[in-house]
């Protein structure tokens, strides 16, 4: 979960790393209020989980509330890279000198975490990757022993900063270390991280992203959550606990297992093809126990999409057996009744596959067509998306 | 010859108590797998009764630690059943007691957690500089060499033993190519997770398939996120002899929108169906663009059919 900015500056100011004042607000009133609360210069940021803001008009300097108001009468409701902006954060001027960069991340390909710094602050960190690779450190942190003491000075040192800095950055590096630790997180990022005209170190901008796998640990992560930009269906399905992304497309689809789910959306995709471009309408993954209720709600999130025009119910029965799928289907479309009104593909391969065959044969519902195959259901599914 | 695993593992169960344990404990005892006893501390010294491979009743002992029960047993696999909150230390206390084997099936494990067990388990070498514990997952179905031996959830009855190696990300897909494969048959298939941070990766299977003389052939199955499927195209290309086949899911994934499985994420351009599959041709392994599609490019660079041993 990619936070805000200034959800990244309040979890920055609870773990020590010097930040400066810095409100949210949803309306111009707010925003106006926050100014006169802070006080003197503010900038007025639009927040948006996307870069180039800057450029986009979305970053303004305010030297009085009511330039702050209009500054957000502005800026809220602008576009940005198809992000509409909701709030914006009214942060305290800053006295710049000098502009820093710092991350820690989790690095996939090493299984370990990577530490970046740079003198170069400011830019994208992509475009000084490319452009100046040399002006970025890049230190391996073993997940064992964390950034240390010896760590912070071997990254500060990595970066080519004079020596008078060092203990200072050693300090932010520490404290911005426990964000990563304490908080779960797979991204710390600081850009820029600033040196004050009177020496000090403040972190500008940040950008924080959450490991949800460990929510059970922060329960206070959940207010993190962008709920109004959640898609309304998906919003459903995940209070639902369903594992349900919205697609653009005409075919729902319902599996079992993130990955057959993937492949069942490329191959009704490619099937699609042939049947008037119809594409898959979501990523539906029901998992192991794909009970008769947890089914139903599948089935009601997808058949609740307007855009879907069938349904392809892909499963290979593992654990669950597809008698027990079947059983399912037929109870959900039981509990659905009237409500399930589009066509439905069903393809059960694997354990009691028979039975679960004959199951829905004996049901006999109307809407429920039976596949031999992926390829097969795929291609019905398109085919009825297209009728 | 299999990979990992053969018919003279012995395994525990750490979380044998729990409902998934006990479940999972049941099916690979019926697979004919050789569970010599669980862990759980707070039930240590009682036993758990199960059902061997032919109905008859097995009492298997629950030890309090995983130490003990190599101890008493001579076990040298471990498969974890045990929620994610207590993963990391049940991951840690076998890589503390210096098990061969550890298979790690529980999902939704903190990222982090991963990446300080796997530091751990790096860090525990042999005399000869070889890491002591291996680990498979988590988030994954394990691993089953069929009629020999399963450590995981895959379902154990889809096909017998043969020559096709499959290494993949997913489980049902797992499933799904040893179904479509059955009458070739297996030497291991193996499932490695879907997590951002795994032990085992494609490429450490691969190589083990490469050395396995019963391996005829190897299907690999990536999907979007990170560039395990690259690295290993690269490894494939100077270092396989043996014939690839490959799939990857995710082409119609959208951007930035996490698809199940922690790791299976699409960040601006990286991570790609599309780039992992031009990888793979380009190291000169074919790319089918289904599961059906893929198992039939199989069955072309399969060197000879053979019929399972043990349908």
């Amino acid at each position: 979960m990619d936070l805000f900015e200034y959800q990244a500056r309040d979890l920055f100011e609870a773990h020590g790393v010097p930040v400066l004042a810095g409100i949210v607000a949803y309306t111009p009133e707010e925003a106006k209020a926050a100014a006169e609360k802070i006080g003197g210069v503010v900038v007025v940021k639009a927040q948006v989980k996307v870069g180039g803001r800057g450029k986009a008009g979305g970053v303004k300097v305010a030297k009085t509330p009511e330039e702050a108001f209009e500054h957000a009468s502005n800026i809220l409701g602008m576009d940005i890279k198809g992000h509409t902006v909701k709030r914006v954060m009214i942060a305290q001027g800053a006295d710049i000198n000098e502009e820093y960069y710092f991350s820690i991340l989790l690095d996939r390909a090493n299984r370990n975490y990577l530490a970046m710094c740079s003198k170069e602050g400011g830019m994208e960190i992509e475009q000084l990757a490319v452009e100046r690779p040399e002006a970025l450190a890049r230190i391996a942190v073993d997940p064992a022993t964390g950034i240390d003491e010896a760590k912070a000075r071997e990254i500060a040192e990595a970066a080519g900063f004079p020596e008078e800095l060092h203990a200072n950055l050693v300090e932010t590096f520490l404290k911005l270390w426990q964000v990563f630790k304490k908080e779960d997180a797979t991204l710390v990022e600081v850009n820029p991280l600033i040196k004050t005209g009177s020496g000090g170190l403040l972190a500008i901008d940040g950008k924080v992203s959450l490991d949800e796998n460990a929510g059970f640990r922060h329960p206070e992560h959940a207010e993190f959550e962008d709920k109004d930009a959640a898609d309304p269906l998906e919003a459903k399905a995940k209070e639902l606990d369903l594992n349900y992304v919205k697609l653009d497309g005409e075919v729902g689809i319902i599996g079992n297992g993130a990955g057959l789910v993937m492949s069942t959306l490329d191959v009704v995709a490619y099937a699609g093809e042939k049947h008037g471009n119809v594409k898959p309408a979501n990523f539906l993954d029901i998992g192991g126990g794909a009970s008769a209720e947890v089914m139903a709600n599948g089935l009601d999130i997808i058949l609740n999409d307007a855009q879907v025009k069938s349904v392809f119910v892909n499963v290979f029965g593992g654990i669950t057996a597809c008698d027990a799928v079947a059983n399912g289907i037929v109870k959900a479309l039981e509990i659905l009744g009237g409500k399930a009104t589009k066509p439905l593909v069903v393809r059960l391969d694997g354990n009691s596959v028979e039975e679960g065959r004959r199951i829905l044969r004996e049901a006999n519902h109307p809407l429920v067509t039976l596949a031999v195959g992926m390829d097969e259901g795929a291609d019905k599914a398109a085919e009825l998306a297209n009728a | 010859m299999s990979i990992f695993i053969n018919k003279d593992s012995k395994v525990i169960v750490q979380g044998i108590t729990g409902g998934e344990g006990s479940k999972h404990t049941a099916r690979m005892l019926h697979a004919g797998t050789n569970i010599v006893g669980g862990v759980n501390a707070r039930k240590a010294g009682t036993t758990v009764k199960h059902k061997d491979q032919h109905g008859a009743e097995v009492e298997l002992p629950v030890f309090g630690s995983v130490k003990e029960a190599m101890a008493e047993t001579g076990a040298d696999v471990s498969i974890v059943f045990v929620p994610p909150a207590f993963t990391k230390d049940a991951v840690v206390e076998a890589i503390e007691a210096g098990i061969g084997l550890v298979v790690v099936i529980t999902e939704g494990v903190p990222v982090q957690d991963s990446a300080e067990f796997w530091a751990l388990a790096q860090s525990k070498q042999d005399a000869n500089g070889n890491q002591i514990t291996r680990i498979i997952g988590p988030n994954c179905p394990g691993i089953i060499t069929p009629g020999e031996s399963l450590v995981g959830i895959t379902p154990a009855n889809i096909t017998g033993k043969g020559g096709v190696g499959l290494v993949s990300k997913s489980g049902t897909l797992t499933y799904q190519m040893m179904y479509e494969l059955r009458d070739l048959g297996f030497s291991t298939a193996i499932g490695i997770g879907g997590d951002p941070v795994i032990g085992t990766t494609h490429i450490d299977a691969l190589a083990a398939f490469e050395a396995d003389p019963e391996t005829k052939a190897i299907v690999m199955i990536g999907e979007i996120g990170g560039d395990a499927e690259e690295r290993a195209a690269e490894f494939i290309k100077n270092n396989v002899t043996k014939p690839v086949v490959g799939y990857v899911a995710g082409f119609t994934a959208p951007e930035g929108k996490t698809m199940g499985h922690a790791g299976a994420i699409v960040s601006g351009s990286s991570g790609t169906a599309q780039a992992k599959k031009e990888a793979l041709e380009a190291a000169g392994v074919k790319v089918g663009k289904t599961p059906s599609e893929t198992a039939h490019l199989l069955r072309e660079v399969y060197p000879e059919r053979e019929e399972p041993s043990n349908l």
